[in-house]
């Protein structure tokens, strides 16, 4: 169920809203409620009632997914009002079945403008309970996490929907004048920061550290009688504003907003694997803009590697295809990152071989600099980027024109435009690879250069090479270093610093399990 | 709609809270609040006249004339664009570049910029220098622009020289003759640097060293462990 990047773009969606009708034709009627369905909100609505959080995960995970394939693939579930009177027209229950109503439907057919403009009010009303409610339920993680990434998903979809201008019927656009508020980019954006700022995740946080909280030990739920919902969904707007601001090429604002969750570590982001990789994926791509490739080399490494280790257990589930579909993408981002900053030995042997299989020739290709190389930087950042948006509302007395592509091509221009700056990197650290002493004037004559060209050279990639982390403090991303005395240049490979604390921390704990899995035999 | 979950202040508390609010607080606050746009283009002038800057709230005015475009402001940009360029080598100027429409970016004053930027990227001080003479209407327009490049310059310098001949750094830093010796003069007294006599060819400018210009001197702090690391496997040693 969960859409953490669906495509925008089922084929149908393109067409206008003819789509609406093609469900009546399947002879849908929102008022049918099959007994199975029945069966399955009455039930849902009392494991919630009893905060019986396995139960709802099952129903949740399972149940729903096998239902929406018996019964509901191409048609949307039974209509709200429909079911409310088997679960005491509760309505907090009711807000939450129209929430999987909609994700169900965003992802199996194609929303008209009038049902994303619905879905936004249901979103409204739900986080407004949520926030100023006395919300008492205990929902699953992947519930939560789910809510918050459909919820930025759709609005990244309306935004691309929007743009769309060439094809839009009056009706549409009287409809998109009179709901400008729907989907609005403030309102989206304040509803993150309100979650966050209202449910105190920051402090807690910080408590936690402290000892004197515990959050991520109880992977966020509440044992002792309380709710986790405005806490979690709190947590999970950190990443969702963190993509938002992504989608809208703001990388440091994106980065400020993760901030509090610290992801060298192990945290409820963790715990759902589309959150684990949503979060990977925007924060490796926010550093890659900012030029820390080193930063984003480690981490997609450590994705790449645990997503490679496990996807095995996700074979089932229904967010196989996104898994992989990221798993992709971020492999095309490591190559661009190690491309402009070749580090491998940060990398595990195992996503080596991988990225090698997949895009080891078009490395070697990257590493020339000639217009084929800029093809292949295009071509990798465009399959791997977000999706970016245009998030003001377009004028509709101008001309109709199309403006979804403006971002992203904002992006990308931006993007080659780096890669341009250091295109002349490659060449320098072939031959001061070789060297350990060389004077400006031989390595200017091998590279067919001048002097003061090759002086400029040498700074790009010094500076280049040398990113400034969030507290202002320069770090080095080099792979390899030199410095110029007076006119001679002297090359010092930076060993690999072998990590020994590291790897003894590592077996040490690997160790204490292995003995206790031994413990816990017990010999006849 | 959502906009009413943060409650916007009204017109008339803003001139009450210029008094305890100062404006990075309300970016703090509230980040999201289109009423804060002529505080914070009242911020970039003064960032400009007081010589301080902030990227959060420049980053935060670019925000919404992203979500509102009609009510941006080229000059107020302009000079958020020159005042990113005063920040290197932080990557300020791309920062601010990636909110801003393909289309104004256009604009001559901004392609300016984006040269001028390019060149900083890249090393390149010569033709800085040259072209930011040609455009001094812009950049003169910000107080302490030379020495915020000047600096910068001198960062780049210090990163990739132990020993600089004097015509590169005077190249670099667009500073010769006798106003080069006084700035000589003053690093010296005030920054370590050491002045040096090349071979027979004229002055060599010994830099502070760092780990940067003298990699040997990082090599040390590799195999260290965070305590909270350690911590973390206390209960087992235990």
């Amino acid at each position: 169920m969960a859409n953490f990047d669906h495509d925008d773009a089922p084929p149908n969606s393109a067409a206008p809203p003819a789509a609406a009708s093609s469900s009546d034709a399947l002879g849908y009627d929102p008022n049918f409620v099959p007994d199975s369905v029945k069966s399955f909100v009455v039930h849902l609505y009392r494991h919630i009632r009893e905060k019986n959080v396995y139960e709802i995960h099952q129903m949740y995970e399972t149940s729903f997914q096998t239902l929406s394939e018996r019964l509901f693939k191409d048609t949307p579930w039974p209509s709200v009002d429909a079911v409310a009177h088997y679960v005491d027209n509760d309505h907090v229950f009711c807000l939450l079945y129209r929430e999987m109503w909609f994700r169900h439907l965003y992802a199996r057919l194609s929303p008209t403008l009038k049902q994303r403009i619905d879905s936004w009010d249901n979103y409204c009303s739900l986080f407004q309970v949520v926030l100023h409610g006395v919300v008492n339920m205990q929902l699953p993680n992947q519930w939560l996490w789910d809510m918050v990434d459909e919820f930025v998903y759709q609005f990244q979809s309306f935004c691309q929907y929007r743009a769309k201008m060439k094809n839009k019927t009056e009706q549409e656009i009287a409809l998109l004048t009179q709901f400008d508020q729907a989907w609005n980019v403030y309102g989206v954006l304040n509803f993150l920061q309100a979650l966050v700022e209202k449910s105190m995740i920051v402090q807690i946080l910080e408590q936690e550290k402290e000892g004197l909280e515990q959050f991520t030990s109880t992977d966020g739920y509440d044992y002792n009688g309380g709710s986790n919902v405005l806490k979690v969904l709190g947590y999970f707007s950190m990443v969702g504003l963190l993509r938002v601001h992504c989608l809208l090429g703001d990388y440091h604002t994106g980065l400020k907003c993760l901030q509090p969750i610290d992801i060298s570590q192990q945290g409820v982001y963790t715990s759902v694997i589309g959150s684990h990789i949503t979060t990977i994926y925007h924060y490796g791509f926010a550093n890659l803009m900012l030029r820390r490739y080193v930063e984003a080399i480690r981490e997609f490494n450590k994705i790449l590697l645990y997503i490679y280790k496990t996807k095995q257990y996700h074979q089932k589930s229904p967010q196989y295809e996104q898994i992989l579909k990221k798993n992709e993408q971020m492999y095309a981002l490591l190559a661009i990152c190690l491309s402009l900053c070749p580090q491998v030995k940060l990398v595990e042997e195992t996503v080596n071989s991988q990225l090698r299989e997949k895009y080891g020739e078009k490395m070697i290709r990257m590493q020339r600099y000639d217009d084929e190389a800029f093809a292949i930087y295009d071509e990798l950042f465009s399959y791997a980027c977000p999706k970016f948006i245009t998030p003001s509302a377009p004028s509709f007395e101008e001309p109709l024109v199309n403006y979804n592509q403006d971002a992203y091509r904002l992006q990308l221009k931006l993007f080659l435009y780096e890669v341009k700056q250091q295109q002349l990197l490659s060449g320098v650290r072939t031959f001061l690879k070789v060297y350990s002493t060389i004077s400006l004037g031989k390595l200017a004559n091998y590279m067919e250069v001048d002097e003061p060209t090759l002086r400029t050279i040498l700074m790009t990639y010094k500076h280049k090479t040398h990113a400034v982390d969030g507290d202002g403090k320069i770090i080095s991303n080099a792979d390899l270093d030199f410095y110029i005395d007076d006119d001679m240049i002297h090359v010092v490979e930076s060993r690999p610093a072998k990590r020994y604390g590291d790897y003894f921390l590592r077996q040490i704990v690997k160790l204490e399990g292995v003995i206790n899995d031994v413990d816990r035999i017990k010999l006849e | 709609m959502g906009r009413e979950v943060v409650q916007p202040p009204q017109q008339q508390q803003q001139q009450q809270q210029t008094v305890p609010y100062t404006v990075e607080q309300l970016v703090a606050v509230n980040p999201y609040n289109p009423d804060i746009l002529p505080d914070l283009e009242n911020y970039v002038n003064e960032q400009v006249s007081s010589q301080t800057y902030s990227l959060d709230a420049n980053l935060c005015l670019l925000r919404l004339y992203q979500f509102e475009p009609e009510r941006m402001s080229t000059q107020i940009v302009a000079r958020i664009l020159v005042k990113a360029l005063m920040a290197m080598p932080a990557p300020d100027f791309s920062l601010c570049l990636f909110l801003i429409p393909e289309r104004v970016q256009m604009e001559e004053q901004f392609k300016t910029l984006i040269v001028l930027s390019h060149y900083l990227e890249t090393g390149r001080f010569r033709q800085f220098w040259d072209e930011a003479a040609k455009s001094r209407h812009i950049v003169e327009a910000v107080p302490g622009f030379e020495q915020a490049i000047q600096a910068y310059a001198i960062h780049v310098l210090s990163l990739t020289y132990q020993k600089v001949p004097r015509p590169v750094l005077a190249e670099a830093i667009n500073i010769e003759g006798l106003s080069l010796d006084k700035f000589l003069e003053h690093q010296v007294a005030n920054c370590g640097w050491i002045l040096e006599k090349g071979h027979g060819r004229g002055q060599l400018i010994v830099l502070p060293r760092s780990e940067f210009n003298h990699p040997e001197l990082k090599k040390n702090n590799a195999d260290g462990i965070p305590f909270d690391h350690i911590a973390r496997i206390f209960p087992i040693l235990g």
